[in-house]
């Protein structure tokens, strides 16, 4: 309970620093919007991006493509759903699933009844419409009020969906994919007054180099483009004859070039408005050499591996060497790539590669005070030519080092070093560190007092101990190189200061606690998965990203990994597919004179194939000038992962329990706001718009992230590093983490179970994160983004036990069982067909652990129910009843 | 009491040497100096103003820009640390009083500075920030603000403790030109020159 009694002392004068942008969203609640568009799920398929993985996730409702054979499941007549029929329907069987879900519990949870109704006569209408239409009463049901204090079942049957903005049905269908590019708010407030007067906070969530599986990629001489703001011709334009047309940014009207006039597609002459930039809002180009400023680069590697004492005592190098070896072809790549290697102790070691030689020829620089490169040609080789070498390199590798008694490490000169080895080319620098730097340049102290780890005054030392990774990663930004840290330490290795290096040269951060080859087989599992995802997936160089909106909006702060150049100007020295981005924005104009607001991300980049690409993602949302507007179009998961981002920039900047106070601040003003604006709401209590009726319950989960949580144990490298997943995390997977989905697998069916190509994917109803939805006698599955938790209950069905898990009972499971046995019986088939769905859906695969109901899930599990009340954080309940209380001071 | 409220020594008194000594007090030369420094000063928030202006419009990159900026933040913070110093031994209070709240802002801010291992304040990775961005313009102008009003004060008091000292001169000079000008009318054109820089 700390943070009531912070949050009485501080009170409200906190919140008042934090300015936050507005930022709405429609609301995806559930149902009501996803049978609306099952109807219009047509016209879906031949969107812009006909993007499978769009299809599944984000681009339109899982459930809403049946097939016809599947029609008796799906898609009941519309007047099965009318509400005197529910009963009826509930007891006869086919229920549709998706919009049912609410209407599933009405007999066994009363508290859905009232909530539950609206849906189904809403869904009626729409699908009647055929998502004509559907949007006033879609709106009508998002600003619901609901009262949390009296409504316990809030979570929808299915995760939760992106809320569509309220943009006409020719809008809707080329815009951009929200799993790429989300606004908090699906409706933009006309001026910053009204934004300031919902008290949420405007900013957009990019995931521009996600891996698409269809993608428009355009050739041509001329890239269209505004001549005042630079902004790429989109489907958001208007076109006022065939040679003109007027930008969405700025509105300046541009000539239609020649070039443009002829549609490659269709052969066509004189039809600009049907050429591919204009009917898909994610185009890539390929640009020309005005793009360039020096020919593009080859795709250059550089691997920086610790070789001291502790790093062969952890093990790491042998799995390093295999999975590399294994990966060696699938390098991303072409004729010219070139890679090298370096090992550093105390001393720094570089392999000379030369092609022709018979073997690897080490070089050894033991004045780290001022490292310099012993050859200049020989060290960067072409993997093509010196493969043989490379091969023979990694597998004597692991043996070369086995008896170093060296325990220094030597981590700055070793990076300073790589930064000269890779400065003509550019390139990716990856660094594998088991300690804390003890040598050289950047060496580092412990900083971390274990007793404090559960401290409730604020934690120290979550900021840089010495800039010098930082300006050594501006350095590398300058000359294009991005650096990648695997730190695989047991003991405190001083995160804060060393995650600057990947922070700033916009590389990617890769933790493993305690890890151990033989001790910690989980850790090492993770390992092996992150490398051969993080070897083969996909990369840019070289990159820059701007990213440019309608005017009168502004771009206030960024957040994620990079070097910002300029106001709106990102220098990306390697671009990764799993990397997101977070923008805070302000309105400095009215938008009064515009209906709808445009925002463009486009990313130039070099890719592995030594082609400058441009990658460039339009996303339209309209603008609205009513308070009840801004909260119908509310994306609550989007603004509580641009709240996490502001809160971990407070925290660094101030104090940790300032960011708390601060997130609870953003609950309270929020709810004081959305009461003082419904001036007839008679109801006390806490009374939210359904459209962000899970805001407190997502915050309080915030609060108990090891980010940002106090009182319980964390250590402060954990605690560094899920500040850096928040900031760099794509939004799914963000959420996942900090509000996991929890099914019930053990009575799993295929009713309203999802039909892909020849799979049937079970889709089991999401449970709260309480102690009290779990029962004894059930096998609860655990979704948290990194990891699965497949919790077995000590009266756990038998036949789920041997059918599943491949075990006669429940005492003979394992203790640390992590992988579900290929079983042929239909609950396994089910269960696994599930948890693949759930894998596809993600870059990183994550591993699964059997939890059994004893001491080990009290550690693993059980801190995730967010909504119970811990030793030290307080329950849901609890929570809202101190939201009152603030509110009413 | 201040030398400030001190009343102006009267001229054409009786004893020249004396008055002449007052005049030129320590107190004086603290706010000729000042006079000067803060002369710098204000050249050194016009530079940050336009620094930040151009970072605001993107013609600079911000990593070079910091460069340019930080080793100046020092000697700006040195030199106004300087004519505080100054004036307290001159026993100038008041005018210390005024400048003792920007001292321990400057105090606060550079002790309150990210963590750089060069002199300076302004790191290039946190500069774009809208906020900070913001911040650092409005300090600009506050600051602006600050030494042109201070710049008027110190010129004030500088006239103030030097006054006699500056009439005794004018009438020194007045009566040496109209010498000149008896001796030489030739010179008469030039002498509304000379006139115009001795008092304009």
């Amino acid at each position: 309970m700390g943070w009531v009694e912070r949050g009485l002392r501080h009170g409200l004068h906190i919140c008042i620093r934090i300015s936050f942008c507005t930022f709405h969203f429609s609301n995806p609640l559930m149902a009501s919007k996803h049978c609306g568009d099952t109807s219009s799920s047509s016209t879906g398929s031949a969107s812009p991006v006909p993007n499978n993985y769009d299809s599944l996730e984000g681009g339109s409702y899982p459930d809403s493509m049946p097939p016809s054979n599947n029609m008796t499941n799906q898609a009941p007549p519309i007047g099965c759903y009318s509400y005197h029929n529910m009963q009826s329907a509930y007891q006869h069987g086919p229920v549709p699933h998706s919009d049912a879900s609410p209407s599933h519990n009405v007999h066994s949870q009363p508290g859905y009844q009232q909530y539950s109704q609206p849906f189904p006569n809403l869904s009626q209408l729409s699908a009647a419409l055929g998502g004509l239409s559907g949007v006033p009463e879609l709106e009508v049901d998002a600003l619901r009020p609901v009262n949390l204090l009296q409504e316990r079942n809030l979570l929808p049957s299915r995760p939760l969906e992106a809320p569509e903005p309220n943009l006409s049905p020719d809008l809707k269908k080329v815009n951009c994919s929200p799993q790429t590019f989300r606004c908090t708010l699906t409706s933009i407030p006309q001026t910053q007054t009204l934004l300031n007067k919902a008290r949420l906070p405007l900013g957009l969530l990019l995931h521009p180099f996600r891996d698409l599986q269809q993608l428009p990629v355009i050739t041509s001489n001329t890239i269209v483009r505004c001549r005042s703001c630079r902004t790429y011709i989109n489907p958001f334009v208007t076109f006022l004859d065939q040679r003109r047309w007027k930008c969405n940014l700025c509105y300046r009207v541009n000539d239609v070039p020649d070039e443009f006039m002829y549609n490659p597609v269709t052969r066509s002459y004189g039809e600009p408005h049907k050429r591919p930039e204009v009917q898909n809002s994610t185009v890539e180009f390929i640009a020309s050499s005005d793009y360039m400023l020096r020919p593009p680069q080859p795709a250059v590697y550089l691997f920086a591996l610790e070789v001291s004492h502790n790093a062969v005592e952890a093990g790491y190098l042998k799995y390093f060497c295999e999975s590399l070896l294994e990966n060696l072809d699938k390098l991303p790549g072409d004729a010219r790539t070139r890679v090298g290697f370096l090992t550093f102790d105390s001393t720094v070691h570089f392999y000379n590669l030369q092609e022709g030689l018979s073997q690897p020829q080490m070089l050894v620089v033991s004045d780290i005070d001022d490292v310099f490169i012993p050859s200049h040609d020989s060290l960067m080789v072409n993997l093509k030519e010196s493969k043989e070498l490379v091969k023979e390199l990694l597998t004597s590798l692991p043996t070369m080092f086995s008896q170093s008694r060296e325990t220094h490490s030597a981590l700055g000169p070793a990076l300073q070093a790589a930064f000269k080895l890779m400065s003509p080319t550019g390139g990716r620098v990856t660094v594998f560190q088991t300690q804390l730097p003890t040598l050289g340049a950047g060496k580092l102290q412990s900083r971390e007092d274990p007793n404090q780890r559960s401290s409730t005054k604020g934690v120290q030392h979550l900021g840089p101990a010495t800039d010098f990774y930082k300006k050594l990663a501006l350095d590398c930004s300058g000359q294009q190189i991005g650096v990648d840290l695997f730190l695989l330490s047991s003991q405190y290795a001083d995160l804060a200061s060393l995650a600057c290096i990947s922070k700033y040269s916009a590389g990617s951060l890769f933790y493993y606690p305690s890890f151990h080859y033989i001790h910690n087989p989980a850790q090492l599992e993770k390992f092996q998965r992150d490398l051969d995802r993080y070897l083969t997936r996909k990369i840019g160089f070289e990159a820059v990203m701007r990213i440019r909106c309608t005017k009168g909006l502004s771009i206030h702060a960024f957040h994620g990994n990079f070097f910002v150049r300029s106001t709106d100007l990102l220098s990306l020295a390697n671009v990764n597919p799993d990397s997101a981005f977070a923008v805070q924005m302000s309105i400095e104009d009215s938008l009064a004179d515009s209906s709808l607001a445009c925002f463009q991300a486009a990313l130039l980049y070099t890719s592995s194939k030594g082609k400058r690409r441009i990658r460039v993602h339009t996303l339209c949302l309209p603008v609205v000038s009513q308070l009840s507007d801004v909260y119908a179009g509310a994306d609550v998961q989007a603004i509580t992962c641009l709240l996490a981002n502001m809160a971990i920039d407070r925290s660094i900047s101030s104090t940790l329990s300032d960011a708390r106070d601060a997130l609870v601040n953003a609950v309270v003003d929020f709810v004081s706001a959305y009461k003082s604006s419904v001036s007839n709401l008679q109801q006390s209590g806490v009374v939210v718009p359904a459209a962000m009726r899970l805001f407190p319950l997502y915050i309080l989960a915030l609060l108990k992230q090891k980010a940002l949580r106090t009182g319980t144990s964390t250590r402060l490298d954990e605690r560094i590093c899920a500040m850096c997943e928040f900031k760099t995390q794509p939004l799914p997977q963000l959420m996942r983490m900090v509000h996991p989905d929890l099914y019930r697998l053990d009575n799993i069916t295929d009713q309203g179970a999802l039909h892909l190509n020849d799979t049937v994917v079970p889709q089991p109803h999401l449970l709260h994160l309480s102690a009290e939805r779990l029962s004894r006698d059930g096998a609860f599955l655990m979704d948290c983004g990194n990891v699965f938790y497949l919790w077995i209950s000590k009266c756990c069905n038998e036949m789920f036990v041997r059918d599943v898990l491949g075990c006669p009972n429940y005492a003979s499971i394992p203790p640390n069982m992590n992988h579900i046995p290929e079983l042929q019986n239909p609950l396994s088939e089910r269960v696994r067909a599930f948890l693949d769905w759930l894998q596809d859906n993600r870059a990183f695969s994550s591993s699964i652990h059997i939890v059994k109901d004893d001491a080990s899930a009290k550690a693993t599990l059980f801190p995730h129910l967010v909504e119970d009340r811990s030793d030290v954080a307080s329950s849901y309940q609890e929570f809202l009843q101190h939201i009152q209380q603030q509110m009413s001071k | 009491r201040s030398r400030l409220q001190h009343p102006p020594t009267e001229p054409g008194g009786t004893d020249k040497k004396n008055r002449r000594k007052m005049a030129f007090t320590f107190a004086a030369f603290c706010y000729m100096l000042a006079l000067l420094l803060t002369a710098a000063l204000i050249f050194f928030a016009i530079w940050h103003i336009i620094a930040f202006d151009e970072l605001k419009t993107d013609y600079k990159n911000p990593i070079d820009q910091c460069n340019t900026l930080n080793p100046l933040v020092l000697p700006e913070y040195l030199i106004h640390f300087f004519f505080c110093v100054m004036f307290l031994c001159a026993a100038e209070w008041l005018t210390l009083f005024l400048n003792l709240p920007l001292l321990a802002y400057h105090v606060w801010r550079y002790v309150s500075r990210p963590v750089m291992s060069c002199p300076g304040l302004y790191d290039p990775t946190t500069i774009m920030n809208a906020d900070i961005l913001a911040y650092c313009q409005k300090e600009g102008w506050c600051k602006l603000a600050f030494y042109l009003l201070s710049f008027f004060y110190y010129l004030y008091g500088y006239t103030h403790f030097s006054t006699f000292c500056v009439i005794l001169k004018n009438v020194q000079y007045l009566a040496n030109i109209s010498l000149a000008f008896k001796f030489f009318p030739f010179l008469s054109l030039n002498n509304k020159l000379v006139y115009f820089i001795f008092f304009g």
